[in-house]
């Protein structure tokens, strides 16, 4: 009997990999995820890219000016419009071409409701790998109707290309005005909606107060923009900050909030939404006359040099670095995706939480993956 | 003014047909083999019914209009979907462990049809009428995790296992506040024969003449019930923006489908738990002294009363379903051991009092 061993076995526990992706319902696009859990908790984590790289930027640089900026409609395809109007605005950069004034207000107009479709989107999607399904419907219900004028005046509904050197496309149609004012009167109606049902409602703030905490030194150093990184207190609104086609001229407010967390990020998104429709409210009663597009030559030719130009998209800052040899195309083209820096931040803010957290943090970074590869 | 042929007599004719015609073993097998066909036929079109609505309900909580091309009103878009699975080969992975992955839907799927034996659904319409009806429930429903876990298991996927050990520390912990909040009308009625509960209730149900104890019981047992058919808030373990779909990720076909028609199940036996216990089962809806209103109220046939307050518990919980968001996994476990629990505890300590001081009607 001396033989007894009077120990009790020691609790082990044993870490084990899960692939997040490529295929999972809330990456929301390919995105593999490798996460080592240490049962529901996260150990570490690590994103693996390159499902959806098409090559944007070199396919870019064998087109032509005028015709580039239709591929970067692809990139964060919830930002169409202001992708396209940053490229828009590095080449009138170089071309050194006066936009009409026109064009300008359209450009906002287009550009605002672009962040009002990818915020809403944003909104029911959040909610939705939140486990609650419902809201998603309601933000497709206003999100519908915002595409519908994209539709009418533009003729596409996801990668509109209506944003061109030197202006817009075509011309608004003449019942924009009156059809974006009634809608917008709607969407304000079913804001408060969205804040009855998710805001005020006890476990979805539990699921979010305290969860994924940025801090701002790290949200600096990692490169974060947009509204990832000013709920952690960053004030970083290129709007603002680097002004383009009349923004200085508008009042708006840049929403920054301190608490750092998945909540803040949901706070942030949802007071943009409503400055968005306050930056439109200020235009829509008076948009210039005049032309829509300035006239440009056929075939378009960058003097010699460099070119850069940063625009606030939905979801952080976009920059695009134009080369010129002096020929037709551009020598090098290089796009600075907000989504790729945002991802930084999905590791060090996830690890040492719960699975449900990881969703949670993933859904207010609001990633959108072909952003990511390009 | 009650019906002129009862439930009773029907069962009575046959009983007093079958042996009349052959010997008292083989009536009593025949009998056994009507009641299981009958059930059956029930259970099953009950969650035809359930999946309808929940579609219904969902779509018209999301503004869509749900299933309306199959049939009148889509009516029966639910059996082109279930054919759809007969008809799908029910595959498993090379790495499965073949017994229990095949052995698991059909686990949970007897459970949740075992639990529904003592329920009386009219007057006379009960398949056994035993003195602890209620603890049958609780006790049978409560093996239906083990199938869970077996599919978990067995998967061989890690989606699954998560999902599976979810839901087993789950249904553990809420069947506690369940069946404590279920004691509570015991206590106060004094029996677990399920057609005692209702007779109890013949002077008003137990929700009303309970006081607020037996609603915060009634409460109780709702959330409790939600989280044990592992419905959203609470559906943890199938959890589809982080597990894809859980414990039955693996499953396909058939075996698919009986884990979904378990889940609309193991929902008909809660409801028609609470609406014994706390609802008055069968009893029709009284205002004491308002004759007129009791006597238009008699004239509903009780298994309408039944029904309609199942169906009306079952609206309930498609209601908590398409609203909120889900709970994470440590706030589930610390809504039941740190509210739910203790208060249960405290209501039935306060309705002991009661019944000890002889405070209740």
């Amino acid at each position: 009997m001396e033989n007894l061993n009077t120990e009790l076995p020691k609790e082990m526990t044993e870490e084990f990999v899960v692939n997040i992706g490529p295929q999972h319902p809330s990456t929301h696009g390919v995105l593999r995820l490798q996460a080592t859990l240490d049962g529901e908790t996260i150990k570490d984590l690590l994103p693996h890219l390159g499902y959806i790289h098409r090559g944007i930027e070199k396919m870019c640089e064998s087109l032509g000016y005028k015709q580039f900026i239709y591929l970067t409609s692809r990139m964060d395809y919830l930002s169409a419009h202001i992708n396209n109007q940053a490229c828009s605005l590095a080449i009138e950069k170089g071309l050194q071409v006066e936009v009409p004034a026109r064009a300008k207000a359209i450009r906002i107009l287009m550009a605002e409701l672009q962040r009002l479709t990818s915020h809403e989107l944003w909104w029911g999607s959040c909610a939705m790998d939140l486990g609650a399904v419902t809201p998603f419907f309601l933000a497709f219900r206003d999100r519908e109707r915002i595409l519908e004028i994209f539709e009418e005046n533009t003729g596409n509904r996801l990668t509109m290309n209506y944003i061109t050197p030197g202006g817009v496309m075509t011309d608004i149609n003449s019942d924009f005005v009156t059809r974006l004012k009634t809608l917008l009167v709607k969407i304000k109606e079913h804001l408060k909606e969205y804040e009855t049902l998710i805001t005020g409602n006890i476990i979805f703030q539990r699921r979010l107060k305290g969860v994924g905490v940025l801090p701002k030194e790290l949200a600096i150093s990692l490169g974060c923009t947009g509204p990832t990184a000013r709920a952690s207190g960053l004030s970083c609104d290129v709007r603002k900050y680097y002004p383009y086609d009349g923004y200085e001229k508008l009042d708006f407010k840049e929403i920054v909030a301190d608490g750092c967390d998945s909540w803040s990020r949901y706070v942030v998104r949802m007071e943009e939404m409503r400055q968005s429709i306050h930056i439109i409210e200020q235009i829509i009663d008076n948009i210039p006359e005049g032309e829509y597009r300035a006239k440009l030559k056929g075939i378009v030719k960058l003097p010699v040099g460099e070119y850069y130009q940063r625009v606030e998209t939905a979801r952080g800052e976009l920059g695009v670095y134009i080369v010129s040899d002096g020929g037709n195309k551009p020598y090098r083209l290089k796009l600075r995706a907000p989504n790729f820096s945002n991802l930084g931040a999905l590791k060090p803010i996830t690890v040492g939480s719960k699975i449900g957290d990881l969703m949670a943090s993933m859904a207010t970074i609001d990633l959108v993956i072909p952003d990511i590869d390009r | 003014m009650t019906l002129t042929i009862q439930f009773s007599d029907i069962t009575k004719w046959i009983h007093e047909t079958l042996n009349a015609s052959m010997s008292p073993g083989w009536a009593l097998f025949s009998e056994f083999v009507l009641a299981g066909v009958a059930m059956i036929l029930l259970v099953v079109v009950l969650a035809v019914l359930f999946v309808y609505m929940e579609r219904k309900v969902a779509g018209f909580m999301q503004l869509r209009l749900g299933p309306h091309r199959v049939g009148p009103w889509g009516t029966m878009q639910v059996f082109a979907d279930v054919f759809k699975l007969l008809l799908k080969e029910s595959f498993a992975p090379f790495t499965v462990d073949k017994f229990l992955f095949n052995f698991a839907p059909i686990l949970v799927l007897a459970v949740a049809f075992m639990a529904m034996a003592p329920i009386s659904f009219a007057p006379g319409l009960q398949l056994w009428d035993m003195n602890i009806g209620i603890l049958y429930v609780t006790a049978v429903s409560s093996i239906g995790v083990i199938g869970i876990l077996m599919a978990g298991w067995s998967s061989n996927n890690k989606y699954s296992l998560l999902g599976a050990m979810r839901s087993g520390a789950q249904i553990v912990s809420y069947e506690l506040s369940a069946g404590l909040s279920l004691v509570a009308v015991i206590a106060m009625c004094g029996s677990l024969s399920i057609s005692d509960i209702i007779a109890s209730q013949a002077d008003g149900w137990w929700i009303f003449k309970g006081h607020l104890p037996i609603m915060f019981a009634f409460v109780v047992y709702v959330i409790a019930g939600t989280a044990e058919t592992n419905r959203a808030p609470f559906d943890l373990a199938e959890a589809e923006s982080e597990l894809t779909a859980g414990y039955h990720t693996e499953f396909s076909g058939m075996q698919f489908g009986m884990f979904y028609l378990t889940e609309y199940i193991n929902m008909a036996v809660i409801s028609m738990v609470a609406t014994t216990v706390f609802l008055g089962g069968w009893l029709p809806f009284h205002i004491y002294g308002f004759d007129a209103f009791n006597n238009v109220m008699n004239f509903i046939p009780s298994w309408i009363w039944f029904f309609g307050k199942t169906f009306f518990i079952i609206f309930l919980m498609m209601w908590f379903r398409w609203t909120f968001p889900r709970l994470r996994i440590d706030q589930l476990l610390k809504l039941e051991w740190k509210y739910l629990l203790p208060l249960s505890i405290i209501n039935v300590v306060i309705v002991a009092f009661l019944v000890v001081m002889g405070w209740h009607f």
